[in-house]
């Protein structure tokens, strides 16, 4: 009898957020399968939510690795696996009323999300290659399912099938890339990649090069940065709209995770990723901002609008080190807040009959609904970087990491797209403050879970970027003891 | 004994192959069996080299990726099923609602 | 190469007594075709309709249900043959893996899927 327990140190304290939410999941099925109950899923799947919450801030400050080594437990994973949990917290209710107007208010749909998040949380906690393969693909699986869920509409079939095959693509090449580092190294695990690479890197440079590869092309699918971003406009347009809040938000921090623990701390020594991400980044801002500017669907924009965001998220990448690590943890809570409140407001105007986030549907808004449109402004500043909300706060530590590193052209590239971004982002504000309608508009109804969304995103936004200084310390101790 | 870098040249093969097949058919089942390729050429990297290193971690990788592309496939074909019930078309360049 | 000898025999055995069989079977049987003799075979019933044509929708979704068994068995075969080393641990986390995929099957059937309407 071999005692494998204790020699692959299996502990189960280490996933305790991760059981919660695969427990909720399964409970959410079960009470999907009777008509009767499940109307109560919404209500359980949050409750999932805060109690997994509550167990993965208590578990802040603990530093523990398990099961082979396979599964680390840091602050750097507590931070990530905080982030989606909030962010699916605010999506379950911004979708609420949508889902009902649209009938796709099932059980199914909650399920779905959980088991969704439960792989972004297994991805920012893994130190290991394979099990960050499952965890992008425990994600990843239900991600298509949440796409083409509305299956009368022939957008959303289509999202969903595009949104399956560029996935299942990229899949493929993630997985020949850890086969190369497998093949150079003996090992997927990224702390014994760290401690043996100078030996690797002498030994079999062209396995690790081919993988290092294959791995960010892989990555940079999910992640939608520029020669692999064609499906995100198309994805983002045909999935319901609360699903596309979730895209949005929870899977890109995932994939960041991922970036980030892969490549500042396990690739950091590959010195030749620096400039191949220099690039990617210029591409991703430049590209995303430029076809943003034409687009007359509010959903596409913010769908361009979110590869842009992306490519400054890339700007840490970049820079690598500690202070980048820490802006780019706090941009992405920023992101999730503005980015998860404009589509908010896009959700709740889609409950209209027939809308379908065109340009056109946003005039004369502030004459029906002043107050919904003077904070879907407060979203559009934060998205385009002004004072004093947390986008300005958060493009600033960026570019200012990137300035103290000496890359004076990435950082001007990077506010001469701000200024482009500028454009797209106050055509939503003129539009819905100056414009007339043609005809009487029709006012958007609120409803008690959409405000509690906005509300949240709203403050958010702004409480956020008046006092940043909380964030700042938390995400900088978020990088202490990575991986 | 056959070198391991003979089964990596047909593991790249297959790989290639497949992706070349996902950009150029227009069938959608086609593509999904190219998918299927890649996948297995990658498998086929992750067995030779498993043997060649004489760590048994590949063949238990293996098994991991053949049940995610199970789960992949599951999914795949159901949506493919439901699109197919809307559209009586699985011809992918059909799938051009979305666009700029 | 000498341990491929055997197997060349196998094969040159293998393919000699299908030959053979066919052959004795050539030789004794009377012919007497008759159009019947040249239908698609279907369980001695006639055949309704062309035999080329699209399977209902229905069996993809228990070939779907069936994906998802037939790949569970990769994780029991390894476990099945450690069992003796590996103990009560394991069974328990073979359990709860089997109860996670019944509960999958639990909702097909909940959700009438495994009807055949």
């Amino acid at each position: 009898m071999i005692d494998y327990v204790s020699a692959l140190s299996i502990d189960f304290g280490l996933i305790v957020p991760e059981i919660t939410v695969l427990v909720t999941s399964f409970v959410v099925m079960m009470l999907a399968c009777s008509k009767k109950v499940s109307s109560w899923s919404s209500t359980v799947t949050l409750v999932g939510y805060v109690l997994a919450l509550w167990f993965t801030t208590r578990q802040w400050g603990h530093q523990g690795s398990g099961f082979a080594d396979m599964v680390t437990c840091d602050n750097f994973g507590i931070v990530f696996k905080a982030i989606f949990i909030v962010a699916s917290i605010i999506v379950v209710f911004l979708g609420h009323r949508y889902l009902r107007v649209k009938g796709l208010h099932r059980g199914e749909y909650y399920a779905l999300m959980l088991v969704s998040t439960l792989g972004m949380m297994v991805m920012a906690n893994s130190s290991d290659l394979i099990v960050l393969f499952l965890g992008l693909e425990i994600m990843s699986v239900p991600l298509y399912v949440m796409a083409g869920m509305y299956r009368r509409s022939l957008e959303s079939n289509e999202a969903g099938i595009k949104y399956f095959f560029m996935g299942a693509f990229s899949t493929a090449f993630l997985l020949l890339g850890i086969a190369f580092i497998f093949g150079a190294s003996g090992t997927t695990n990224l702390r014994s990649i760290v401690t043996d690479f100078s030996y690797i890197a002498n030994s079999f440079p062209v396995y690790l090069y081919a993988g290092v590869a294959l791995i960010l092309i892989g990555f940079g699918f999910k992640v939608g940065t520029v020669p692999f971003h064609t499906w995100v406009p198309d994805v983002y347009q045909g999935a319901p709209t609360p699903v596309t809040a979730f895209f949005s938000v929870a899977p890109k921090a995932a994939g960041f995770a991922a970036l980030l623990r892969v490549f500042v701390y396990g690739f950091s020594e590959v010195t030749i990723l620096s400039d191949v991400f220099w690039v990617l980044a210029v591409l991703t801002m430049t590209v995303g901002n430029l076809l943003a500017l034409r687009q007359d669907n509010v959903k596409r924009m913010l769908a361009y609008s979110s590869i842009s965001h992306a490519g400054y998220i890339l700007v840490a990448l970049v820079v690598g080190g500690a202070d980048a690590v820490a802006a780019a943890i706090f941009y992405l809570v920023a992101y999730t807040m503005f980015n998860l409140g404009g589509f908010g407001v896009v959700t709740l105007l889609e409950t209209r009959s027939g809308c379908k986030s065109e340009f056109n549907e946003l005039r004369g808004l502030s004459k029906t609904n002043p107050y919904l449109t003077a904070t879907l402004a407060l979203f559009m500043f934060a998205l385009s970087g002004f004072p004093p909300t947390v986008g300005f706060i958060g493009k600033f530590y960026i570019f200012s990491a990137a300035m103290q590193s000496g890359f004076v052209w990435l950082t001007v590239i990077g506010v001469m797209n701000s200024f482009v971004s500028v454009y797209y982002y106050l055509r939503v504000i003129k539009t819905s403050f100056f414009d007339e309608a043609e005809g009487t508009p029709v006012p958007a109804v609120l409803s008690p879970t959409i405000i509690i969304a906005l509300v949240i995103t709203a403050v958010g936004t702004l409480g956020l970027g008046l006092f940043p200084q909380q964030l700042l310390q938390l995400s900088q101790a978020a990088i202490f003891g990575m991986p | 004994m056959v070198p391991v870098s003979a089964y990596l040249i047909l593991a790249v093969v297959l790989f290639g192959i497949g992706a070349i097949g996902v950009l150029t058919s227009r069938n959608m089942i086609v593509l999904f069996m190219c998918i299927e390729l890649m996948l297995n050429a990658a498998n086929l990297a992750m067995v030779a080299f498993s043997r060649a290193l004489n760590v048994v971690d590949g063949h238990v990788i293996v098994f991991l990726v053949l049940t995610v592309a199970a789960a992949e496939a599951a999914v795949g074909l159901a949506m493919i099923i439901t699109i197919f019930r809307n559209r009586e078309t699985i011809n992918i360049d059909r799938y051009s609602i979305l666009k700029w | 190469m000498s341990e491929y000898l055997a197997v060349l025999l196998f094969a040159v055995a293998g393919i000699g007594i299908v030959l053979i069989t066919f052959g004795i079977s050539r030789l004794l049987r009377p012919h007497n075709p008759y159009p019947e003799k040249n239908v698609t075979y279907e369980c001695a019933e006639e055949t309704v309709g062309p035999s080329w044509i699209q399977f209902n929708n229905r069996f993809y979704i228990f070939a779907l249900i069936f994906v998802i068994f037939d790949v569970e068995a990769i994780f029991l075969f390894p476990w099945a043959v450690a069992f003796g080393q590996l103990g009560l641990f394991a069974l328990v986390e073979v359990t709860l893996f089997l109860m996670i995929l019944f509960f999958g099957l639990f909702y097909a059937w909940k959700k009438g899927v495994l009807k055949w309407v």
